[in-house]
């Protein structure tokens, strides 16, 4: 007998995010999803973003990394409340792994979260977790053929930051090459390069995220 | 890389929507995935045979549709399919164009034996 269906296969994952969604409207925060290779900068962004914002939005991180509590050590550093999920194994992080870890962070008042996902360019595009935003962060010494590659990651972004510009001197990185194929995959792209290690081009993005983490819960 | 964790969403499904026929054994499932999806069919095959062993779905055979990537240009009211991943009319080259197919992770059907419905 042949039992006929037509249903989504991560249905499950999407109305666990759909959930997360609403207790993140509820408590009036902004959610950011910052997927990237692993070694693009994902962290160090944070770091910058943190120094950069933590005076004008009050801001929390969620951690996500298959093993290691580093980068959330890396980032209670800054004096804000960050919390680490280990994925075990997973390759990124999905709506469930998010619900139990915002059970551990008390986000009243908090007006920014960012959810650093596991390093990765390809799974993590898949999985919803209830974000406002999906950012992802590439690097010049990736190559400039990613956006070809990995298309569904580009294509499910709104902003895609071009880390580590103070190297594209040494690497054969054509920038306009790689503008031009993110935004053919996704032409809503915004594109915003700059460089964690001297700080160019950094206040594009931060005047991006205070400005969106600005439009809610007021 | 993912597929493990699909496998066993996919599982999950099939355990649920045979529970009204106990005693049943799923022989056949039948997928659509998507072009631009970030699944591999040959990986996923590999995992659904190890998260099936042992149970109701041990053995079935996993049939995937590929579904090619289609856009729909809405300046020349057309809809294309398209080889590459762009968000880019191929007649115009204009850029107000949706994605109407290429993302699928749906499972379509599945076939079952020996089961007796109950309630």
């Amino acid at each position: 007998m042949e039992i006929k269906l037509v249903k989504d296969i991560l249905a499950a994952n999407e109305a666990i995010a759909a959930h997360n969604r609403e207790l993140f409207t509820e408590k009036g925060v902004y959610v950011v999803n910052l997927m990237g290779s692993p070694g693009a900068g994902k962290t160090t962004l944070l770091e910058r973003t943190i120094e950069g914002l933590k005076d004008k939005r009050r801001m929390a991180v969620i951690e996500g990394d298959i093993a290691t509590s580093r980068d959330a050590e890396r980032i209670a550093a800054h004096a804000i409340p960050a919390i680490q999920i280990n994925t075990g194994g997973e390759c990124h992080l999905d709506g469930n792994m998010v619900r139990e870890g915002l059970e551990q962070l008390d986000f009243d008042g908090i007006e920014l979260l960012v959810v650093e996902n596991v390093g990765n360019l390809v799974c993590p595009a898949e999985f919803n977790i209830g974000e406002d935003a999906k950012v992802m962060i590439c690097s010049v010494t990736e190559g400039d053929d990613k956006p070809l590659k990995y298309p569904l990651m580009f294509q499910v972004s709104s902003v895609l930051l071009l880390n580590k510009t103070d190297l594209l001197p040494h690497v054969d990185f054509e920038l306009e090459r790689f503008r031009a194929d993110a935004l053919k995959v996704n032409p809503r792209l915004e594109i915003m390069p700059l460089s964690c290690k001297t700080g160019e081009g950094l206040d594009t993005w931060l005047r991006w995220l205070e400005g969106h983490a600005a439009g809610m819960g007021a | 890389m993912h597929e493990l964790g699909v496998a066993q969403s996919l599982l999950e499904i099939i355990e649920q929507e045979a529970r009204p026929y106990p005693g049943a054994r799923v022989t056949r499932v039948q997928l659509r995935i998507g072009k631009l999806s970030a699944v591999v069919p040959d990986a996923l095959r590999f995992a659904f045979e190890a998260v099936t062993l042992g149970g109701i779905a041990e053995g079935a055979s996993l049939e995937i549709e590929e579904v090619p990537l289609r856009i729909r240009c809405h300046l020349c009211a057309e809809e294309f399919t398209v080889e590459d991943p762009f968000m880019v009319c191929p007649r115009c080259e204009g850029v107000d164009v949706e994605m109407i197919a290429g993302r699928e992770l749906e499972i379509r059907s599945m076939e079952i034996e020996n089961g007796d419905k109950t309630g």
